[in-house]
């Protein structure tokens, strides 16, 4: 079996007295798409940081495309991206300045053409000489979409990637997903609360509650293994505390 | 392909750089990217570079009447004419120093841009020479205007004492730097509650950095105290060159050690800072 593009060994956090997550511990192999699912507080966010580096963890490791993000984390960070709500970009710049920015912050080769290509593929050409702060919710998640994919990242984690886009536009940017996760070979990670987002997209899912991972497996496994019909109802029954056995 | 100029772990770090410099990893061109970011923000904006140069040229103004009063009434000041507008000059490039350095980090944190810019390849010390570059950007910004108004009408020019006061202007940037380092590591640790220190910080040292009185005229306890400031050294030195027409090197030696140790605390805490940050998270969640 090959070294899982994204690692993560007994991660614990600890805030204090609170306990945000517990051993947690995955693998995500090269070239899939990975759902994190939870409801709110179940850890999710914590876990994304932890893999950025942008959180250290209290107890645990985590290793990208073989990488330690403790210790060689600027080795691995051009090769990955993400987009979260919980993180904007200057309000004041146009969405192509930002998008520059960024390019060059990673390296990006010819990133005029880069911009161009996204934006078309993002449908935000007409979007690129406005000013960030300007654009509606929707528009900002694309173009906070445009930004994680500026540098053709091999890891891609996203945190609600859809969130506040209407379903035409969610949809199409589900289609773009997996298409680039096709193209490129990129593995995925995202953390949604749109059930039916992570049955369409996700190779494997973790459900997450109270900060651990209670449950793992491809979509059609869990409906399986819980007897239901849609993640909804699946999500449910973890969020409820019912055990697979109890719900079917 | 326009994909990232890194092909993949294992590589070494400065492999990332493909244009500028690069040394064990530190890449200019990703401080380009952050001026670059820098220069799109005040180029939209008029009123920040209104607000960049509006103080000194006020203060150069005031300072400027108040010498030419004290020509006719103040034998020590007509004996060293334009040490109280070079004073004031001085003190605002000190301040402006700080001021551009905390300001410059503080735009990341209202527009919630930390967590996008250290999920990056920007590495801390990249972040950390752009906010230097841009403090000095936006401190020659700010004070140009009324440097320019000071020789139209007043004749007077900093530039004009030689290279032994640029000697001593580039103290008091590096000073202005450790200073920003440690507003901003508070502020990294205290949340933007602390955003105000940015403004006030350095005028706990005005009183002690003998800005318009010798050292010698403070109580000898303070001068202790003073002389533990690399500003009080600067304005020493540019009484030297003005009053007595000589530059002393001693007191530029005397500027730039306590300089580094300055710079020392500041970069210290900054970096405790910064690993506090990661530890509680407050890179993803800071903003307004």
């Amino acid at each position: 079996m090959s070294t899982p593009a994204i690692e993560a060994r007994d991660l614990t956090k600890t805030f204090g007295d609170i306990t945000a997550i517990r051993d947690v511990s995955f693998g995500v192999e090269e070239g899939r798409i990975t759902g994190l699912l939870g409801g709110n507080g179940a850890g999710k966010t914590t876990t994304i940081s932890i893999l950025l580096g942008l959180l250290l963890p209290s107890a645990g490791s985590v290793r990208i495309l073989g990488c330690d993000m403790t210790r060689d984390r600027y080795r691995v960070l051009p090769l990955m991206n993400f987009s979260s709500p919980y993180v904007d970009l200057p309000h004041r710049l146009t969405v192509r300045e930002n998008l520059k920015v960024y390019g060059e912050l990673y390296s990006v080769e010819r990133p005029l053409e880069r911009i161009a290509e996204l934006a078309e593929r993002l449908d935000a050409t007409a979007l690129l000489d406005r000013r960030t702060g300007q654009l509606s919710a929707g528009q900002k998640t694309r173009v906070a979409l445009a930004k994680a994919l500026i540098n053709r990242p091999r890891v891609l984690l996203l945190d609600e990637p859809t969130a506040s886009l209407d379903p035409d536009t969610a949809d199409w940017i589900r289609t773009y997903l997996e298409d680039y996760a096709r193209e490129e070979k990129a593995t995925i990670l995202l953390a949604s609360h749109n059930m039916a987002e992570v049955e369409r997209l996700c190779h494997h899912v973790l459900m997450m509650r109270r900060g651990a991972i209670v449950d793992r497996g491809s979509p059609a496994e869990l409906l399986a293994r819980y007897g239901r019909s849609t993640l909804e109802e699946v999500f449910l029954d973890i969020a409820r505390d019912r055990p697979p056995a109890a719900a079917s | 392909m326009t994909g990232p100029a890194a092909t993949g772990p294992g590589a070494p770090a400065s492999r990332f750089s493909v244009s500028g410099f690069s040394v064990s990893g530190f890449s200019g061109r990703r401080v380009m990217a952050m001026l670059r970011r820098h220069y799109y923000l005040m180029r939209g904006s008029i009123p920040r570079l209104v607000e960049m140069a509006y103080w000194p040229t006020v203060q150069m103004i005031i300072w400027g009447f108040v010498t030419q009063f004290f020509m006719g009434h103040s034998s020590w000041v007509a004996n060293a004419t334009g040490i109280l507008i070079g004073a004031v000059l001085l003190w605002d490039l000190l301040f402006r120093s700080q001021i551009g350095f905390s300001m410059s980090f503080l735009e990341e944190m209202w527009s919630r841009n930390l967590g996008h810019l250290f999920v990056s390849p920007l590495r801390p010390g990249e972040f950390v020479t752009a906010l230097m570059v841009m403090s000095l950007v936006r401190a020659v910004i700010g004070l140009m205007p009324s440097w320019v108004l000071a020789y139209l009408f007043f004749e007077f020019s900093v530039f004009s004492y030689g290279p032994g006061l640029v000697a001593f202007f580039s103290c008091l940037f590096v000073m202005g730097w450790a200073l920003g380092l440690a507003v901003i590591a508070l502020v990294l640790r205290y949340g933007l509650g602390a955003e105000s220190l940015a403004w006030v910080a350095i005028f706990a040292f005005a009183p002690i950095s003998a800005v318009y009185y010798p050292v010698a005229s403070l109580p000898e306890w303070l001068q202790i105290v003073a002389w533990c400031t690399p500003s009080a050294y600067v304005f020493e030195g540019m009484r030297g060159v003005f009053i007595d027409g000589v530059f002393r090197t001693d007191l530029l030696l005397g500027a730039i050690a306590v300089d580094l140790v300055y710079l020392a605390i500041g970069a210290g805490l900054f970096a405790w800072s910064f690993l506090s940050a990661r530890r509680n998270g407050r890179l993803l969640q800071m903003g307004e």
